[in-house]
């Protein structure tokens, strides 16, 4: 059961595994804020859509069932554009037409078409939690190396004096700025993708290793000795690379 | 603004894919081959142009008048739904070899965000018919242009040495972010020069 939980945060990790739902992700990363708002809204639609079509799954009929997955979507989406209109106006605002286009998000018919029609309540209860924190905590990991090292903040919710705006000394008067821009977004997404393919890759020679025979052991660890490994000082030399050759 | 404006503003200062990530999943999904690509922007191109025109009749003309503009989301996906299945329907009937070229993109399109996102944008602007139907067209030309662009420097890429884990998607969209960066060049100021 906890399995359904888990495999949405890390082994299927809706962002950087199966890059899935990557409009909305790149394009609302500049502010941690916008990551926040937008996983909330994404993990109440997914909870909406997968607890109401994992209900209905007896009732609609196959042939349209696409259509009717994408009305049931929209209706929540709806719900969630309006109460963020209410009672989030700024926040709202920032994140524009892709409150809306939370109903593409590919994710959410994605898991609809492949789980939620298909599995028990529970199950699909648990899936869309899982696979909404996935997203909100991928999304929150471009959108905090994007704004600490594109503008040299972190950006939350204003309370009472604190005006929602943490700002890192150094870098907020001389930040990275193409990382805030919409390249710094691609660039991020692309080199982050390649770190956890690396991890990956790394993973699978460790479960390989007891099967290859000793000489070759010792050869394929030289090898991977000498060759470098594009790790996360690799970002941060190519991101100081790309501000360096605009600034 | 004026429809040169329009154009301008959609192809290159907001090109979809570049500056605001609508379109993503095609972009780097069909982006393999050179063919395959233009098969999906022309693809694209014939969509928007007509979701923008029939979202903002259904808008204007139904939503509206009937005060009930909040349902916008759910009308327009079922609009962009039912519009690409009946442009599948009529190319298949008029134009076989039409539709053996674009066929299978159409299907990917309903859930392209580029499609809805014109449709939202042209109504949250506020344009005129014709200027949204331009709107579509500029879009999806834009479309076109990036990811014509970006097939043919993946073919490239093809034949020169990578690494590893930076193979297939990665590497995608270290190039994207790199266009992206070129892109910037056409900002606001390009077109206030451009048209006075």
């Amino acid at each position: 059961m906890t399995s359904e939980f888990t495999k949405g945060i890390f082994k299927e990790n809706p962002i950087f595994i199966i890059l899935l739902g990557l409009c909305p992700t790149l394009a609302v990363s500049t502010q941690v804020v916008n990551a926040l708002g937008m996983g909330a809204g994404v993990v109440f639609v997914l909870l909406g859509s997968n607890i109401f079509i994992s209900l209905l799954k007896g009732f609609i009929p196959e042939k349209i069932r696409i259509p009717a997955f994408i009305v049931i979507i929209a209706s929540f989406v709806t719900v969630v554009d309006l109460v963020m209109q209410a009672f989030a106006p700024s926040l709202s605002k920032s994140l524009g037409v892709f409150v809306k286009l939370i109903v593409v998000n590919c994710i959410i018919l994605g898991r609809a078409e492949a789980f939620a029609s298909k599995k028990s309540l529970s199950e699909s209860l648990l899936d869309a939690l899982g696979m909404g924190i996935g997203f909100t905590l991928g999304l929150l990991l471009i959108s905090l190396i994007r704004e600490v090292f594109g503008s040299g903040t972190i950006t939350l919710f204003a309370m009472g004096s604190f005006d929602g705006v943490i700002r890192i000394p150094g870098l907020a008067s001389q930040p990275a700025r193409v990382l805030a821009l919409s390249s710094g977004a691609l660039l991020i997404m692309g080199y982050l993708k390649a770190f956890f393919n690396w991890l990956e890759f790394r993973r699978e020679e460790a479960r390989s290793w007891p099967r290859v025979r000793p000489t070759l052991r010792l050869r394929v660890a030289a090898d991977a000795q000498r060759a470098p490994a594009p790790a996360e000082g690799a970002l941060a030399d190519s991101a100081a690379e790309s501000a360096g050759s605009v600034s | 603004m004026t429809y040169i404006g329009i154009i301008i503003t959609f192809v290159f200062i907001n090109n979809f894919i570049l500056t605001q990530f609508l379109g993503l999943c095609p972009f780097i999904g069909v982006s393999r081959k050179t063919d395959s690509a233009v098969g999906m922007g022309f693809a694209v191109i014939f969509v928007m142009s007509l979701a923008a025109l029939a979202t903002w009749a259904v808008y204007r003309l139904i939503l509206v008048p009937l005060n009930v503009a909040y349902l916008q989301t759910i009308s327009f996906i079922l609009i962009i739904a039912a519009l690409v299945q009946l442009v599948e329907m009529v190319i298949q009937k008029i134009s076989p070899p039409l539709y053996k070229a674009l066929g299978i993109y159409l299907p990917l399109i309903t859930t392209n965000c580029a499609v809805l996102g014109i449709a939202l944008i042209a109504v949250r602007s506020e344009y005129t018919a014709l200027e949204s139907f331009v709107a579509g067209i500029a879009a999806g030309l834009g479309f076109l242009l990036a990811i014509v662009v970006m097939s043919n420097l993946r073919e490239r890429m093809d034949r020169e040495w990578i690494p590893r884990p930076f193979r297939g998607v990665p590497i995608a969209f270290v190039t994207a972010g790199l266009m992206a960066l070129a892109f910037m060049a056409f900002d606001k100021a390009l077109l206030r020069n451009l048209l006075g």
